[in-house]
C-alpha cells in the first residue's frame, strides 16, 4: 500500500512549519512520528497534499520540569518520554502509560503531541493527560494559547486544534509523591485498549481518566465524586460506566466495555491505594 | 526528491517520490532484499531496521523521513569477512527460525532491544518482541536466542 503522491517539507524552524500550515490550510498535515498518519495515508483514507514533518523540530523535544509542571514537547517520542528521568520522577503516570503504547517499534517513532492530536478514543494517552490535569500549548499565526485537556477532545477524531496551528508543548502538574495505577484490557500484546483506565492520587484530588469507551477520552466524574465524599474503591468503581456511550465492534458490545470500565476503574483504584 | 541514506555504512542517494516508504527505498532502490514486508501494516515487525541504533517498522516511516540518517538492515550485521553478528549466530545455535521470514526484522528488533538492556529477563524479551510476529516457532527458541545472544555479547551490546 503506497500513499496518494503529495509534497513534502521538512522546515527547519517551528516559524518555518507555522508558515507552511498557514499558506496551505487544511490541505497540509503535520507528520510527527507518522504512526497515525502514514497508515490512514496508505489507506488512502488521508490524501494531504502537502506533508510538512516536524519530527527534527528538536527545539520541541524535550521532557523538562518548570514551574511545578513536567513540560512535554510536542514531539517527544513515546520511548524518549518513557525513559525520561525527570518524566519517571515527577510524572510517573505518564512515563509508565508512553512506555504501554504498542509496542518498541512503536514507541520509538510516535510522539506524545501526535497521539493526542490524532484524536483516537482507543489511544493511552489522552486517558493519561486527561487524568492528570493536563494543559496542552497551541501556537498558531497568531501566538501561543493554551487548553485544558478536557476541552481538547472534541468528538471522534475531532480535537480542538485548527489547521493552521500546531501542538507545541504539553503540561501536567509535577507530582513527585503521585500514587497511580492503569489498566488496559487487550486481546493481543501490542493492541490499543478494548477498554482502559488511568488513576492518579494527589494531594489536590483524584482524577480517573477511561480509554475506549466513549468518542473521545473521558474523565469519570462521578467515581471521582465519589471518591472525594468518601467512598470507597468498590463503591465508586460502580459508577465508572455513568456518561459513557461505548461503541460497539469486534472486540466488544457496548455492555461488555461498560462492565470492563467498572472492573478496571476497580483494579486501577485498588492499585492506586484506595 | 533526493534522499541520502547511510544504509550499513554506505551511502545511498537516489531520486525518489516523496511517497517512497523506507521499506522499497531499501528493496527497490537499494536492491537489498533481505528486509521483508509482511502485513504492511505496522503489526509483523518483518520489516524492522535501525534507524540511528533504534528498531523501527520500515512499511511505516517514509524514505524522506530517515534522509540523513543511518540505516542498519539485517545485510549490514555480519561482518565483511561474512562473520555472523552474535545476534545472527544465537539464531543458528538455538534453531530460533523455521520459515525464516520473520528471521531479518527479529534479529533487528533484538539488536535494539540488547542496545537499550543488554542484560533482558526472559519477560523483559518477550515484551520486547511484542511488536514481531512469528507464524513458526512459537516464539521459544526467539527468546532463547535473545539470551544467548545477550550472554555472549556480555550484557555489552
Ligand atoms: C502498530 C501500532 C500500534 C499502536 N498501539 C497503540 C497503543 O497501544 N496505544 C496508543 O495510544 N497508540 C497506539 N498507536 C498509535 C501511536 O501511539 C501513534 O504514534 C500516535 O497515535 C500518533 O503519534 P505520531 O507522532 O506517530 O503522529 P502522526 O501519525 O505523525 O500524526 C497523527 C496526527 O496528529 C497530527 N499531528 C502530529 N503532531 C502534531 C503537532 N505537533 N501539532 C499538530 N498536529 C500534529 C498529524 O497531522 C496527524 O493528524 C499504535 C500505532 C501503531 C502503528
Ligand atoms: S510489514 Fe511492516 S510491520 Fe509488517
Ligand atoms: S520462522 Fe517462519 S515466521 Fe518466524
Amino acid at each position: 500500500m503506497i500513499p496518494d503522491v503529495f509534497a513534502y517539507e521538512r522546515p527547519e524552524t517551528r516559524e518555518g512549519a507555522l508558515a507552511l500550515l498557514a499558506e496551505h490550510g487544511d490541505e497540509a498535515k503535520v507528520l510527527a512520528g507518522g504512526h497515525s498518519l502514514l497508515p490512514l495515508m496508505k489507506l488512502r483514507l488521508a490524501r494531504p497534499s502537502l506533508v510538512v514533518d516536524v519530527a527534527r523540530l528538536y527545539e520541541l523535544s524535550y521532557v523538562r520540569e518548570e514551574d511545578g509542571f513536567v513540560c512535554v514537547g510536542a514531539t517527544t517520542r513515546h520511548h524518549d518520554l518513557a525513559t525520561s528521568d525527570v518524566a519517571r520522577a515527577s510524572a510517573p503516570l505518564l512515563a509508565h502509560v508512553a512506555g504501554q503504547v504498542g509496542d518498541p517499534q512503536v514507541r520509538h517513532r510516535g510522539t506524545l503531541g501526535g497521539s493526542l492530536v490524532h484524536g483516537d478514543p482507543a489511544s493511552d494517552l489522552p486517558a493519561a493527560v486527561l487524568a492528570l490535569g493536563g494543559t496542552l500549548v497551541v501556537e498558531g499565526p497568531s501566538g501561543r494559547r493554551t487548553i485544558d485537556a478536557r476541552e481538547f477532545f472534541v468528538s471522534f477524531f475531532e480535537v480542538a486544534i485548527a489547521p493552521d496551528e500546531m501542538l507545541v508543548e504539553i503540561r501536567v502538574p509535577s507530582n513527585p509523591g503521585e500514587q497511580w495505577a492503569f489498566e488496559k484490557l487487550t486481546k493481543r500484546a501490542q493492541d490499543w485498549a478494548i477498554v482502559g483506565a488511568a488513576v492518579t492520587r494527589r494531594a489536590s484530588g483524584v482524577g480517573v481518566a477511561l480509554i475506549n469507551v466513549a468518542p473521545v477520552p473521558l474523565r469519570a466524574a462521578a467515581v471521582e465524586e465519589a471518591l472525594a465524599a468518601g467512598a470507597g474503591a468498590d463503591e465508586a468503581a460502580q459508577l465508572a460506566a455513568e456518561g459513557t456511550d461505548p461503541s460497539s465492534d469486534f472486540n466488544a458490545s457496548p455492555e461488555y466495555r461498560r462492565h470492563l470500565a467498572r472492573v478496571l476503574v476497580r483494579r486501577a483504584l485498588q492499585k492506586a491505594g484506595f | 526528491m533526493r534522499v541520502t541514506i547511510n544504509v550499513n555504512g554506505t551511502d545511498e542517494s537516489h531520486d525518489v517520490e516523496a511517497r517512497t516508504l523506507l521499506v522499497h527505498f531499501l528493496r527497490d532502490a537499494c536492491a537489498l532484499t533481505g528486509t521483508n514486508v509482511g502485513c504492511d501494516t505496522t503489526s509483523c515487525g518483518a520489516c524492522t531496521v535501525l534507524i540511528d541504533g533504534q528498531s523501527v517498522k520500515s512499511c511505516t516511516v517514509l524514505a524522506a523521513q530517515a534522509d540523513g540518517a543511518s540505516v542498519t538492515t539485517i545485510e549490514g550485521m555480519a561482518s565483511p569477512d561474512g562473520q555472523l553478528h552474535p545476534v545472527q549466530r544465537a539464531f543458528q545455535e538455538c534453531h530460533g527460525l523455521q520459515c525464516g521470514f520473520c528471521t531479518p526484522g527479529m534479529v533487528m528488533a533484538i539488536t535494539s532491544l540488547l542496545r537499550e538492556n543488554p542484560e533482558p529477563s526472559e519477560t523483559d524479551i518477550r515484551h520486547g518482541l511484542e511488536g514481531n510476529l512469528c507464524r513458526c516457532t512459537g516464539y521459544h527458541n526467539i527468546v532463547e536466542a535473545a539470551l544467548a545472544a545477550s550472554r555472549e555479547m556480555g550484557g555489552a551490546s
